[in-house]
C-alpha cells in the first residue's frame, strides 16, 4: 500500500478528530475526538516511518500511546469530578467564568 | 538480512552529570508521590515537612548542578541527542529552578488563609457535601502538589533542551499534565476552580494533538525526528514541500498554544482567574518561559531554513497578541483577569524578537538572549504580583476585585507600594526591570529588519501601559474599600515577593550583570 495514502487517511481522520472537538458538546466525546486525533497522527508517524524505512517513527507511536493514557487517567479524573459536582458534562454548561 | 529488522542493540551513553538537574528533580518527584502513598501513621503528620524538604532540597541541588556544570563549560548533546546543553538551555534551567522554587514556596502559605493551605483538603471529594466538611475538620491536606509541581518543573526543563521533536512532546505532556489537576484543586471557589481545570485540560489536549501531527508530519518530510536533521532536510529536502508547511503551521500552533499567543489564548484569562493563585503565579512564568525557549528552538534550530515563510506569520500573530492583550486590559475590573490579558501582551511583545531573528553573536542582544532577559525580568515582576494578590482578602476568602484594591494604599502602603513596584515593571518604565527587558526585545526585533513591528510594539505598549497604571490610581487614590482587609502573610509569602522586589530593581538600575550573562549564553547549538 502505498504510504502517501495512509498520510491522506491519517490527514482525514485528524480532521474528524478535530471538527469533533469543536463541534461536540458533551466534554467526554470531545476528549474522545482528541484522542483520535493522536491516532491519526500515530497513524501518519508509521505511515512515515514506511515511508522512509526506519524504525524510529513506529517506536514513537508507542510514546505517543503511552502519554495518550497518561492523559487519559489526568483528564477522565477531571471529567468526573465535574460530573460529580454538576451532574452533567457538556462543556456549554461549563461558563461560570466568562465574567 | 535480518540487522536491517533489528538493528543491533547498543546501549544508550547517558551523561549523569550534565543531565542532573532534571534526574535530581525528577527522583524527588517520584520520592514525594511514594511518601505521600506509604508513610506510616505516625510520620503522617510531617507529610507536609518532608514534601517541602524534598522540594526545596532538590531544586537547590540542581540549581548547584547547573551553575557548575555552567562554570565547567559542558556542554553539546546529551542522551544520545535527545537533549542539547547549550547557553539557552543554562539559563532557561537556571531560571526555571528559581522562579518553579519561589513560586512554589507560597503553596505553602497558610497564615493568610486562617491556618490553611488555599489547596482543597480532599480535592476529589463534591463541593459542599459532607465528606468535604468532615476533610475540612479533620483538617486533611493534598500534599501532593508539591511532587506534581515538582513533575511539571521536570517536564519544563526537558522541554526547553529538547533536541528532538519526540522529546518535546512527552516533554509538553509531562509539564502540562500536572498544571491541569493543579488547576483544579482550589480550597474556595472549587466550581470556578475545577471549570478552568476542565477548560485548560480540553484545550490543552486539543493544542496537543494539533502539535503531534505537526511532528508526523514533518517526520514524514524530514526522515527523522532530529533538529538537526530536519534542518538538513529544508535546504535539501527529499519530499514535497507541502508536508513541510503543513507541519510547521501546525507545530507552531501546538507551542503558540502553550505561549498564549492571540488566536489560541482563549484558555488564558479563565484559567489564570480559576486557578488557585500560586499556581497560576507558577503557571504564569514557568509554562511561558518553558514554552517560548522551546518555540525559539525550533523554529531556529530546525526551522531557521524556512524563516521567510514563518517571520511574516508570525509578525501579525505577534500584532493582534500585543493589540488584543493591551485593549482587553483596558478594560478588566479583576486584578488576576488583567494580569492574564497583561501575560498575554508580554506574550506579544516577545514574540516580536522571535519574529526578528536577531542571531549575529557579534552584534548582542541576539533574539534569543534578549527573550531570556525579558522573561527573566517578566518572571520576577509575576512571581511578586501573585504573590500579591494572595493577600488582599474579604471575608470569603481572596478578593480580586479593583474595588477591593481601592484604596489599598490607605491600609498598608507597603503592599499597595511593592504591587505598583511589579506593576510598572510590566509597563516597562525606565529604572525597572521590564524596561531593560523591552528595550532588548524590541533592540534584537529591529536588527531582524522589523522596524515596523517595533514602532507598533512600541505604540501598543503605551496603551497597555495605561491598565497598569490605571490600577495603581486605584490603589492610591480610591476610597478605601469597606469590606476588604490585607491578611497577614508568613516568610513563605514574603520571601518571594521581596526577592522579586530585589531583583525587579537591581535589573533596572543594574541589567548588565544579568545580561552580559545572558549575551554569552544566547546561541543554540546545532
Amino acid at each position: 500500500m502505498n504510504p502517501e495514502n495512509m498520510l491522506m487517511l491519517a490527514a482525514i481522520l485528524f480532521a474528524i478528530g478535530g471538527m469533533g472537538v469543536m463541534l461536540r458538546r458533551n466534554a467526554l466525546v470531545a476528549f474522545m475526538c482528541v484522542e483520535l486525533m493522536l491516532n491519526a497522527a500515530n497513524l501518519a508517524l508509521v505511515a512515515a516511518a514506511l515511508m522512509h524505512g526506519r524504525l524510529d517513527g513506529q517506536v514513537a507511536s508507542f510514546f505517543v500511546m503511552v502519554v495518550a493514557a497518561a492523559e487519559v487517567v489526568v483528564g477522565l479524573a477531571i471529567i468526573v469530578t465535574i460530573y460529580r459536582t454538576r451532574r452533567t458534562t457538556s462543556v456549554d454548561d461549563a461558563n461560570l467564568l466568562n465574567l | 538480512m535480518t540487522s536491517m529488522l533489528v538493528p543491533l542493540f547498543t546501549a544508550p551513553v547517558i551523561e549523569f552529570r550534565e543531565l542532573a538537574p532534571v534526574l535530581i528533580l525528577f527522583a524527588a518527584a517520584i520520592v514525594g508521590v511514594l511518601v505521600d502513598a506509604f508513610l506510616l501513621r505516625d510520620w503522617r503528620r510531617w507529610r507536609d515537612e518532608i514534601q517541602m524538604g524534598l522540594l526545596i532540597g532538590s531544586t537547590v541541588a540542581a540549581l548547584v548542578y547547573v551553575v557548575l556544570n555552567a562554570r565547567k563549560g559542558l556542554s553539546g548533546p546529551l542522551a544520545m541527542g535527545s537533549l542539547m546543553l547549550d547557553g539557552p538551555t543554562y539559563v532557561a534551567w537556571g531560571a526555571l529552578l528559581v522562579f518553579g522554587l519561589l513560586a512554589v514556596l507560597v503553596f505553602r502559605e497558610r497564615r493568610v488563609n486562617g491556618g490553611v493551605t488555599v489547596f482543597a483538603s480532599a480535592a476529589s471529594s463534591v463541593p459542599g457535601s459532607v465528606e468535604e466538611a468532615e476533610a475540612d475538620r479533620v483538617r486533611l491536606e493534598q500534599t501532593e502538589v508539591y511532587p506534581l509541581a515538582l513533575f511539571a518543573l521536570t517536564g519544563m526543563l526537558v522541554f526547553v533542551a529538547a533536541n528532538d521533536l519526540l522529546t518535546l512532546f512527552v516533554a509538553l505532556e509531562v509539564f502540562s499534565l500536572p498544571l491541569y489537576l493543579l488547576c483544579g484543586m482550589a480550597r474556595r471557589r472549587r466550581l470556578l476552580s475545577q471549570e478552568a481545570s476542565l477548560k485548560y485540560f480540553l484545550l490543552g489536549a486539543f493544542s496537543s494533538g494539533i502539535f503531534l501531527f505537526g511532528v508526523a508530519l514533518l517526520y514524514a518530510f524530514a526522515g527523522s525526528f532530529r533538529l538537526g536533521d530536519i534542518a538538513a532536510a529544508v535546504t535539501a529536502p527529499q519530499y514535497g514541500r507541502g508536508l513541510l508547511y503543513a507541519g510547521l503551521v501546525l507545530l507552531v500552533v501546538g507551542l503558540l498554544f502553550k505561549v498564549g499567543v492571540v488566536p489560541f489564548h482563549n484558555w488564558t484569562p479563565d484559567v489564570y482567574v480559576g486557578a488557585p493563585t500560586p499556581v497560576t503565579g507558577f503557571m504564569a512564568i514557568c509554562t511561558k518561559l518553558a514554552a517560548v525557549l522551546a518555540t525559539l528552538r525550533v523554529l531556529y534550530v530546525a526551522l531557521g531554513g524556512e524563516r521567510w515563510s514563518w517571520q511574516p506569520m508570525l509578525a501579525v500573530l505577534a500584532v493582534l497578541t500585543m493589540a488584543l492583550g493591551a485593549v482587553a486590559g483596558l478594560t478588566q475590573r479583576d486584578v488576576k483577569r488583567m494580569l492574564a490579558y497583561s501575560s498575554i501582551a508580554h506574550a506579544g511583545f516577545l514574540l516580536t524578537a522571535v519574529v526578528g531573528a536577531s542571531q549575529d553573536a557579534a552584534r548582542t542582544p541576539t533574539s534569543v538572549s534578549a527573550i531570556l532577559f525579558y522573561l527573566i525580568a517578566y518572571g520576577f515582576a509575576t512571581v511578586g504580583a501573585f504573590g500579591l494578590v494572595t493577600m488582599v482578602r474579604n471575608e470569603a476568602g481572596e478578593d480580586n476585585s479593583f474595588a477591593a484594591w481601592s484604596g489599598l494604599a490607605k491600609k498598608n502602603p507597603w503592599i499597595a507600594g511593592l504591587m505598583s513596584l511589579f506593576l510598572l515593571s510590566f509597563a516597562g518604565i525606565p529604572l525597572t526591570a521590564g524596561f531593560i527587558g523591552k528595550w532588548t526585545v524590541f533592540a534584537a526585533a529591529w536588527r531582524g529588519g522589523y522596524s515596523w513591528l517595533v514602532v507598533v510594539a512600541v505604540l501598543l505598549s503605551l496603551v497597555a501601559a495605561y491598565f497598569y497604571l490605571r490600577l495603581i490610581v486605584v490603589m492610591f487614590g480610591g476610597e478605601p474599600a469597606r469590606n476588604s482587609f490585607v491578611s497577614e502573610a508568613s516568610g513563605w509569602t514574603w520571601v518571594p515577593v521581596l526577592i522579586g522586589a530585589a531583583a525587579t530593581v537591581w535589573l533596572g538600575v543594574l541589567p548588565d550583570s544579568v545580561l552580559s550573562v545572558a549575551s554569552g549564553l544566547g546561541t543554540f547549538l546545532r
